[in-house]
Parts: structure tokens; sequence; C-alpha cells
């Protein structure tokens, strides 16, 4: 059964100054589901990725056109709170990326900043956010260490906890098994699965593998422009474009 | 081949035994330095007991019979230092933030070199303003009978301590990887949240650092509090009393002591009270910045 659209781009255009990095991508992600965007390196899959909660704002002198709109609002157009539209899209970076806090005070950090004062709240759902990452079991003693401590696979776990524990409705992952050993990869990849029943995932992988493994749907770029689109199965066994078959059978990137 | 390389370990040997002359050199004259203080200094403890010239409230060298008491000069210099943080700690990391997350690239560019600049002036040009300009103004606005006291010698000693906290507060947050900004931003979390919730923290213990670095600078200044401060060997009442710190002490007095004279021992003493109390305020940044360094993603 086809599941709603949770987020459709339209004619997306992005520039870094003068260099377009992105050229007409249009798409629509369905609610619920794991999409994943391959390409080869400096194809603007991450670029695309940081379009979709406006983290490309950061970079002084960046240009986007055309229309990205989650559930049917235009999240460019000029009544758009950047903050707020963060809080509905999480994030999950390439690398690990704690904050020099306690692990409780990491997934304690998005409900704070919106608001969120009751102590109850935070503990309960602190300890619900890590338990969806699959990472409670491992820290529940010791909640209050740094979390600088964790392993490498521990502090991206514990950011996807961080990023859960604000309620999302979509989480980005760039990369995110990228700084990871093929243990934690795993178990990051198992997360995925668990998550996508509650959230619309999309995620940049350089994996192919990976891809193949967790997403729905895939997306190919190349050179700033989507190449092909379409369910992830069909796409790796039956790829309609010469240049998506190319790069999945290995024969460049 | 081996010729070639006989030669070249040969060539390591010497590079190694020409830095660690260098290296070691810095260390033995510190040590050297220490030892002269320490020896010089002794003698007065003959006259006077360590109690009576820490405590002691009366600092007349020169009287007979006379008195060695620093504690005015200890007060002085502690009071000129605390005014000088109080004025330099908000000044100093206040510039640090805008430099490192408000100022455009270029602007910081520009302004970065020219703190560094003034970190680098002439001690005797902060003082000789202070004198000239700063010190007329304060007698006139307050209506005091000296313009030169604790209150302008503070103001100075700032002015030397926050380029110095400016430029090292400045590295740490700049030090803050991006990615643990980018982390905060994702979650909602607005500009200035992420600025005292996340950086702040993470550059805590080089903020910290740069603190007591620019304080331990400002303890040590001879020139400026000789000129600003009024040489009153006296405790303070208010901050525009006139105070007498260590350095200026020492300097107004070491000319005019007779060779290996109690007056003589007594400036070394002081001089070895400055020494121990800066080393002091040097270990703490160095223990400091060791204790919070983060260890992971967010590391300094």
């Amino acid at each position: 059964m086809e599941k709603p659209t949770k987020i459709a781009v339209r004619n997306l255009d992005f520039y870094y100054g003068q260099s377009k990095a992105l050229s007409q991508i249009s798409l629509e992600f369905k609610k619920n589901q794991v999409s994943a965007l391959i390409g080869p390196s400096g194809c603007g899959k991450s670029t695309f990725l940081r379009c979709i909660n406006r983290m490309n704002d950061l970079i002084p002198g960046v240009r986007v056109e055309g229309e990205l709109l989650i559930e049917n609002q235009n999240i460019y157009g000029s009544a758009v709170d950047v903050v707020s539209l963060r809080r509905k899209v999480g994030m999950v970076f390439q690398k690990p990326n704690p904050f020099p806090k306690t692990i409780f005070e990491n997934v304690a950090y998005g409900m704070r900043v919106n608001g969120i004062r009751n102590r109850t709240e935070i503990r309960d759902r602190v300890e619900q956010s890590l338990r969806q990452a699959a990472l409670f079991d491992e820290v529940k003693e010791r909640l209050d260490q740094s979390a600088l401590r964790l392993s490498g696979g521990q502090q991206q776990r514990l950011c996807i906890a961080r990023a859960l524990a604000v309620e999302p409705d979509v989480v980005l992952m760039d990369e995110p098994c990228s700084a990871l050993d093929p243990r934690s990869t795993t178990r990051v990849e198992e997360l995925i699965g668990e998550l996508r029943s509650t959230y619309t995932i999309i995620i940049v992988t350089h994996n192919m593998q990976q891809a193949a493994r967790v997403s729905d749907y895939t997306a190919f770029l190349y050179e700033g422009e989507l190449i092909e689109y379409g369910l992830t199965r069909q796409l790796f066994v039956k790829p309609q474009k010469k240049q998506t078959e190319d790069y999945i059978t290995g024969r460049f990137g | 081949m081996s010729e070639t390389s006989a030669k070249k370990n040969k060539l390591d040997l010497f590079f190694h035994l020409v830095f660690l002359v260098a290296g070691a050199s810095g260390v033995i004259i510190l040590g050297l330095i220490f030892a002269f203080l320490v020896m010089e200094s002794l003698p007065i403890f003959n006259v006077v007991s360590v109690k009576d010239f820490i405590l002691g409230l009366d600092w007349y060298p020169t009287y007979l019979p006379a008195d060695y008491g620093i504690l005015p000069l200890i007060v002085g210099s502690a009071c000129v230092v605390a005014l000088a943080t109080l004025i330099a700690i908000p000044l100093g990391i206040g510039t640090a933030f805008y430099l490192a997350e408000i100022a455009h690239p270029r602007t910081r560019a520009m302004i970065k070199p020219v703190i560094e600049l003034i970190e680098g002036l002439p001690t005797v040009v902060i003082g000789f303003f202070g004198m000239v300009v700063v010190a007329p103004y304060l007698q006139r606005t307050f209506n005091l009978t000296t313009g030169l006291n604790m209150f302008n010698a503070g103001i100075m000693l700032s002015f030397m301590a926050v380029p110095t906290i400016a430029s090292i507060a400045e590295d740490a947050i700049y030090s803050v990887p991006v990615h643990v900004r980018e982390g905060s931003l994702a979650l909602g979390a607005s500009q200035w949240e992420t600025l005292y919730r996340v950086v702040f923290p993470a550059a805590l213990s080089g903020i910290s650092t740069a603190v007591i670095l620019g304080i331990a600078r400002a303890l040590g200044e001879t020139m400026v509090v000789l000129m600003v401060a009024g040489g009153a060997a006296m405790i303070p009442e208010s901050i525009f009393d006139p105070v007498r710190p260590m350095p200026a002490n020492i300097a107004a007095e070491m000319g005019n002591a007779a060779f290996r004279s109690d007056h003589y021992h007594a400036l070394f003493a002081i001089g070895l009270v400055l020494f121990v109390i800066t080393f002091l305020f040097n270990m703490l940044a160095t223990w400091i910045a060791n204790r919070h360094k983060q260890v992971g993603a967010a590391s300094l």
C-alpha cells in the first residue's frame, strides 16, 4: 500500500556562491519510510540532506531556489521559523558530536532548549529516547558521566537518542556509520529498522550495501542532479539508467 | 648507503643535542633566578620574622629602626589586580566571543592582529596615558586629591590584561568544533542558546586559562603601577586611595637601597613573594587546562 507523502521537493536548485551544487531536484519522500541518498563524493547528497532542515543556512553566501514542502508547507517560505523546523526535522551527523556534557544532559538538551521544564517529563523522555536508541542498558548506571567517555558507536547512538528526544517527525542521517566499526554499524542499522515505523528517515550513505539493507527507497545523485529515484530493490536489481547501473556495479565513484 | 646513514645519524644526534641545550637552558635559567632570589632574600629573615614580614602593617625601610612589613604592598597588589580583573574579564571574554562568533571573518582578520598588537604595547606608554590623561580626569570628575590611585591603576592594568584574555579565550572559543555547534542548532537551539549552553562550557577551560594568565600578567606588571598607582604604602580604604603594589615598590626603591643592606634583602624577599604568587597562578592555569581537557570529538 502506498504511504502518504511527507516531504515533497520541487525543482530545487542550490548554490554555494556562484557554483551550483544541486540542479532541479524533484522527488517525494513517503511517510514512515527509510529513503537512502547515494552517489559519489561531491555529488550533492549531503548538501541536499542539509537543505531539508536548513542547516545550509549557516554557510554564508548560499542560495536556494525551488520548493521543499514538508506536509505541504514550503520550509523556504518567508513565514517559516527555522528553530521549530529543526525541532520537527532531527539530524544525526557523520561524526558523532556529543556535547561536552553528561549523557543525561546530552539527551535532555533538546528538550531544555525547547522550553520543557518539567523534571519528571525530562527524565522519562531521556530514558525512553535512550531505550529507542538501544543504548539505555549500556549507560543506565552512568547517566551522570561525561558523554565523551563513551565509545564511538555509543556516542553515535547517543546522538540518535538526542535527536529522538525532541520528538521529530523526520530524522536526517548524514553517513551516520562512516566513523563506526562494523559492529556498531550493525547496531545503528538495526536501529534504523526499528525506527522506521515511527519516523520518516532519510539517510545519506556512500555504502551501497547499507543503502540496500536499510532503505525502502533510494535516490541516486550525480553531479548535483537526481539521476534515478525508486524502490530500493528495483533500483539495485534493475536500474533504469546507465549511470545508476555503472555506479552500483562499481564502475565509477 | 651505510656511510650516508651513519652521517644522518650523526646529524640527528647533533640536532638532538642542540635542541636539548636550547630547551634545558630555559629551565636552568629559571632555576638560577629562583636560587638567586632565595639567596638574596634569606638574610632579611634574620632581622624580621617571616610572619612579621608578610603580615606587618608598616613599610618604613629607611627609618631607624626600620619596619619591614609588606602587608600593605600585598594588599595593594591584590586590590589593583582584583579591580583590573573585574574590568578585564567581561571586556576580554566579550571581545573573544564577538571575534569568534559574531564578527565577520574579514572583521576578525582585521581586529585580532590589532588586539595582539595592543598586547605588545610598551607598558610605559600605557602608564603615561594613565598619568597624563586618566589621572587629571579622575581628579576633576571625582574631586580627589590625586588621580594617581588604585582605580586608575586598575583601569590601566585591565587595559593590559584584556588583550591577553581576549586573544587566548578567542582561540579556545574558536576551536570548539563546528559539528558540536551544528549538533545544537539541529536540535532547535538558537544561536544564542548554542553559544551559552554548548560553546561556552566547551571552551571554559581555555577561557579560565586565559583569565588566569591575564591576572598573572597584571600581577607582575611594574611600570604601569609605578607610574599611576600613587605609591602610598598603606592599606587602602576606598578605591580612590593611592596604593603601592609590590612590583612598583621594588622598582622604586631598588636604586636607593645600599648593596646587601637589609633594605636590599627585603626588596628581594618581596620579589620572592611575587615570584611565588605568579608561579602559583601559572600552575593553576595549567591545572585547570588539564583538568577540563576534553577527550573525544569536542577536544580543544
